[in-house]
């Protein structure tokens, strides 16, 4: 195991982030307390409790899943790219370094940025409502897993890409509706019956419902489905980049 | 400069053979190649645009899947054991590839950090004073000029210590004084028992530097010699013989010896084979007397790196 190589990686990401900390940090958390003032307190305060729980309140762990979701595939995906954009991704291909090891290192860091994101979005809540967290164990893991196969997918994405726009239009036309669309701002109860059908079929109402489920004890889908579906998630992710490295998709010629 | 030409020792380091790539494209930029790498040599492989100088190096370092062959580094395959193959190799990509933000210590350190060397602050900081680059330690990449960026991939490439060093086309682009300056880099590393192999255009580079040349055409090593013997080898010689007196023309009887009068009409230049048996050169001295031109000197001149090349080239097309 090529362990210095990984921490060099996870190391040089890190300080990427750091070079552009307002737009890795600040925007996000300010994006996010937008929608509490919008959502959860302006509007949020004509909206009923949905099954027990404060409207505000309510909307905390889908907005976290929004911004734990955008900025995962973001980093991630942008970390892989920008290398391959300038060149010097020449240096990950010859290094002695596994398909792995290079994962651990980028999106190891692309995770930590989300987690750290993540956290702040979940303090910031906290002045605007009261929150509780019912299994916190669970919260973490969801959290976890959440931003590690996120920036595995975002990391797919970067490989994939080869231009800007492909980079962005994954995020922007798949994942924002689907997150809209699994639940952030609503229970699909309140949804008439077909389009609760159809709302099964979104694999982010999975995410959601089950993160919201260890703050609130309240689910759309049953918690072990919700975990389930992330962790196959997780692992599709790993073997799509497994094969994209093993083939040298878009790396190697 | 160097001065001997005599590689340190003669066991390849790199060893390949047949090695092929066709691209997705259809484009077949290798055929079968053949090639060692001396450890401890200066190899110059010269070639035109296209010629696969490029994936040739990329395929030893693995940045592309070749599509038949072996490359063998110290002993070891280049895919089955790339870990091992690729800590011993350093390279220097064509393109001034360098990500825009990260500070000039901290891109040579993550270079050392993924060929899994751990830190060495005092290791680096050598290094970069040792490619003139000990005031930049801490200047983004982005704000250093052409011939600093190339440094800085050379402090890259040199960062997890290498045993054998690519370094494809250093000198493009680089002005003269920068470019002389890049060959004394280059001796310096031949002289810690690094093995340098170098794709370049310029001939005047090989010539200067390198122990052996390889050219390399459509896909082919065309030569592979020792530059002196290449030279040698397959030289063009020639004589130029200086007149007492000026004539206007080549007399009749010099006809066969296809002389090449000066535009003042002082001096012949008769060009020879050094390969042939037989260089006419007596032959064509006692014609010189028998036509009654008085010699006043004697000159001889080999032809250039320059002119082997083109002409190898050309006779491939």
């Amino acid at each position: 195991m090529n362990v210095e190589a990984i921490k060099a990686i996870y190391a040089a990401e890190m300080r990427r982030t750091r070079n552009t900390l307002m737009q890795s940090i600040a925007s996000p958390v300010i994006s996010t307390c937008l929608y509490f003032v919008v959502f959860g307190s302006a509007i949020g305060s004509r909206i009923e409790s949905v099954e027990g729980v404060s409207y505000g309140a309510f909307i905390v762990p889908g907005l976290m899943m929004l911004s734990l979701l955008t900025q995962s595939i973001s980093n991630a995906s942008f970390g892989i790219f920008f290398p391959k954009f300038t060149g010097t991704v020449y240096e990950v291909l010859s290094a002695p370094i596994s398909f792995f090891e290079v994962i651990l290192g980028y999106v190891g860091a692309a995770a930590t940025k989300s987690l750290i994101i993540g956290i702040i979005i979940l303090i910031t809540a906290s002045f605007f409502v009261d929150l509780r967290v019912a299994h916190p164990v669970w919260m973490v893991t969801f959290l976890l897993m959440t931003c590690v196969a996120f920036s595995l997918f975002g990391f797919i994405i970067g490989l994939w890409a080869d231009n800007f726009e492909k980079l962005q239009i994954v995020p922007l036309l798949i994942i924002t509706p689907l997150v809209f669309l699994g639940g952030t701002f609503y229970s699909i109860d309140m949804l008439p019956p077909l389009w609760q059908k159809i709302s099964l079929l979104n694999p982010l109402l999975y995410l959601i419902s089950g993160f919201r489920w260890s703050f609130y004890e309240v689910a759309d889908v049953n918690v072990v489905l919700s975990l389930s579906m992330t962790a196959a998630f997780m692992v599709g992710c790993l073997i799509v980049v497994w094969y994209m490295f093993r083939t040298g998709y878009k790396l190697k010629q | 400069m160097t001065e001997t030409n005599t590689p340190v020792a003669r066991e390849p380091i790199v060893r390949i053979r047949g090695l092929n790539k066709t691209y997705e494209n259809g484009h077949q930029a290798l055929k079968g190649v053949d090639l060692d790498i001396l450890n401890g040599e200066i190899l110059a492989l010269l070639g035109p645009n296209g010629a696969g100088k490029t994936t040739l190096i990329s395929i030893i370092c693995g940045l592309v899947n070749a599509t038949g062959g072996t490359v063998m580094v110290g002993g070891y395959d280049n895919v089955l054991e790339y870990r091992r193959t690729r800590s011993m190799i350093g390279l220097v990509p064509q393109e001034l590839a360098l990500g825009a933000f990260e500070v000039v210590e901290n891109t040579v350190a993550l270079s050392r950090g993924l060929f899994g060397k751990p830190k060495d602050a005092e290791f680096i900081k050598n290094l970069l004073a040792k490619l003139s680059l000990g005031d930049k330690a801490a200047s983004p990449v982005n704000r250093l000029s052409g011939g600093m960026k190339r440094r800085v991939l050379i402090a890259k490439a040199l960062s997890h210590e290498p045993r054998i060093l690519f370094l494809d086309e250093p000198t493009a682009g680089v002005d003269v004084e920068l470019r002389k300056d890049m060959w004394s880099v280059i001796d310096e590393l031949r002289a810690d028992g690094v093995t340098i192999i170098l794709t370049t255009h310029y001939i005047e580079e090989a010539e200067a530097i390198a122990d052996r040349v390889g050219v390399i055409n459509a896909g082919e090593i065309l030569v592979i010699e020792d530059k002196q013997v290449l030279m040698e080898k397959l030289g063009k010689k020639q004589l130029v013989i200086e007149l007492r007196n000026t004539i206007d023309t080549v007399p009749d009887s010099l006809a066969k010896h296809e002389l090449q009068l000066s535009a003042d009409g002082s001096s012949l230049t008769f060009t020879y084979d050094v390969r042939s048996e037989r260089t006419g050169i007596t032959t064509l001295l006692n014609d010189v007397q028998a036509a009654g031109l008085v010699l006043k000197d004697l000159s001889t001149s080999q032809s250039s790196l320059e002119d082997i090349f083109v002409n190898l080239v050309k006779a491939d097309a």
